[in-house]
C-alpha cells in the first residue's frame, strides 16, 4: 500500500486493503478491470487480426489511414502518460496541487487525441470509407471507437480525481486512474501498427 | 514485508527518460515500415509495440513492484488471447474444414490460384 493510502486508512476503514491479497482494495479493483479490458480488446484485435491474415485485399483499405495522424495521435498518448505517471509521483510526495495540475495536462492530452481523431473520421468519411464500406473500415471504426470511448471515459474520471487531488483529498485515486490511463495507451500501441502501418 | 517498504527498495525511475525512449521507438516503427520489406515492418511495427508496451506496464504501471499475482493474472488473460486466436483462427482463414466449406472462397481461388485467402469483403 502506498504510503498515501495508508494516510487515509485512518478515515477509510471499511474494506481499505484486503486481507487475502494484500493489496489496497480500488487498486485490486483496477488491475480487474484491466484484466477484464485485455480479454474485451484481446478479443476484438485477435478477430481483426485473424481476417486480416485471411484477406489480402484489405491491405488495399488500410493504405487509406493516415499513418502521419496515426503516429501523432500515438504521441500524445506517450505524452499523456508521462504526465499521469509524474502526477502519481507527486501525489505519493503529498503534492495533491501538483498531481492534480499534472492530471489535467492529462485530460488536455486526451481530449486532443479526440479532436485529431474526430477530424481524421470526418476526412475518412467525407471520402466515403464508413463502417459500412467493407469489413475492414467495420473493424477500423469498432475498434478505434471502442478505444475512443475508453479515451473519453478515463478523461471524465482523471476530472473527478482532479478536482479531489488538488483538494490533496483521496490521493490513492492519482495511482488509480493512472493505471487504467497506462493501459489505453497500451491498446493504441498496439492498434496503432495494427490500423496504420500494416498497409 | 509492506507494499510501502518494497516500493522504496527500488531505485526512483526518471519517467522523462522513459518516455524519450518510447518516442523515439514509435519514430522507428513509423519508419522502419518505409523501407517496404515485410519482416523488417513485422519487427519494427509489431516488436516495437510489445516492447513499447512492455516499458509502459513496467515503467509507468509499476506492475512489477505489484503483487505477484496481479501479474499472472494479467499473463493469463493474454494466454487466453492466443487460446482464443488458435480455436477460431483456422475457421476463418481455411477455405474448408472438418464438415464445412466457403464455395466463394474456393471459387475466388479457382479464378485467381496464385491469390490465398477469401474475397476481399
Amino acid at each position: 500500500m502506498s504510503s498515501v493510502a495508508h494516510a487515509a486508512h485512518s478515515t477509510r476503514p471499511i474494506a481499505n486493503t484486503r486481507s487475502a491479497t494484500g493489496m489496497a482494495t480500488g487498486k485490486l479493483a483496477v488491475w480487474w478491470v484491466v484484466a477484464s479490458e485485455v480479454v474485451i480488446f484481446g478479443g476484438l484485435l485477435a478477430s481483426y487480426v485473424m481476417h486480416r491474415l485471411a484477406h489480402d485485399a484489405w491491405s488495399v483499405q488500410a493504405a487509406h489511414t493516415n499513418t502521419w495522424i496515426g503516429a501523432f495521435n500515438t504521441m500524445v498518448l506517450l505524452t499523456s502518460s508521462l504526465s499521469a505517471v509524474l502526477a502519481h509521483q507527486a501525489a505519493e510526495h503529498g503534492d495533491g496541487r501538483k498531481a492534480s495540475n499534472l492530471l489535467w495536462a492529462t485530460i488536455a492530452g486526451a481530449a486532443t487525441f479526440l479532436v485529431v481523431k474526430a477530424f481524421e473520421w470526418t476526412e475518412e468519411i467525407t471520402h466515403g470509407f464508413t463502417i459500412t464500406s467493407s469489413t475492414f473500415w467495420s473493424f477500423y471504426y469498432t475498434a478505434a471507437g471502442l478505444h475512443a470511448t475508453h479515451v473519453f471515459a478515463g478523461a471524465i474520471l482523471m476530472a473527478f480525481v482532479a478536482v479531489s487531488a488538488r483538494k490533496n483529498l483521496e490521493l490513492h485515486r492519482v495511482e488509480l486512474i493512472g493505471i487504467y490511463w497506462h493501459f489505453v495507451d497500451i491498446v493504441w500501441i498496439f492498434l496503432f501498427p495494427l490500423l496504420y502501418i500494416a498497409k | 514485508m509492506s507494499e510501502h517498504a518494497e516500493h522504496a527498495q527500488h531505485a526512483p525511475i526518471n519517467y522523462v527518460r522513459i518516455w524519450g525512449i518510447l518516442v523515439a521507438l514509435l519514430v522507428v516503427s513509423v519508419a522502419g515500415p518505409m523501407l517496404g520489406i515485410k519482416t523488417v515492418t513485422l519487427i519494427t511495427a509489431f516488436g516495437i509495440a510489445c516492447v513499447k508496451a512492455y516499458l509502459v506496464a513496467k515503467n509507468f504501471m509499476h506492475i512489477n513492484l505489484e503483487q505477484r499475482f496481479v501479474t499472472y493474472v494479467i499473463v493469463t488473460v493474454v494466454v487466453f488471447m492466443f487460446l482464443f486466436f488458435a480455436g477460431v483462427a483456422p475457421d476463418v482463414m481455411k477455405d474448408e474444414g472438418s464438415g464445412w466449406v466457403k464455395p466463394a472462397w474456393k471459387a475466388a481461388a479457382a479464378a485467381a490460384p496464385s491469390v490465398h485467402g477469401g474475397p476481399s469483403h
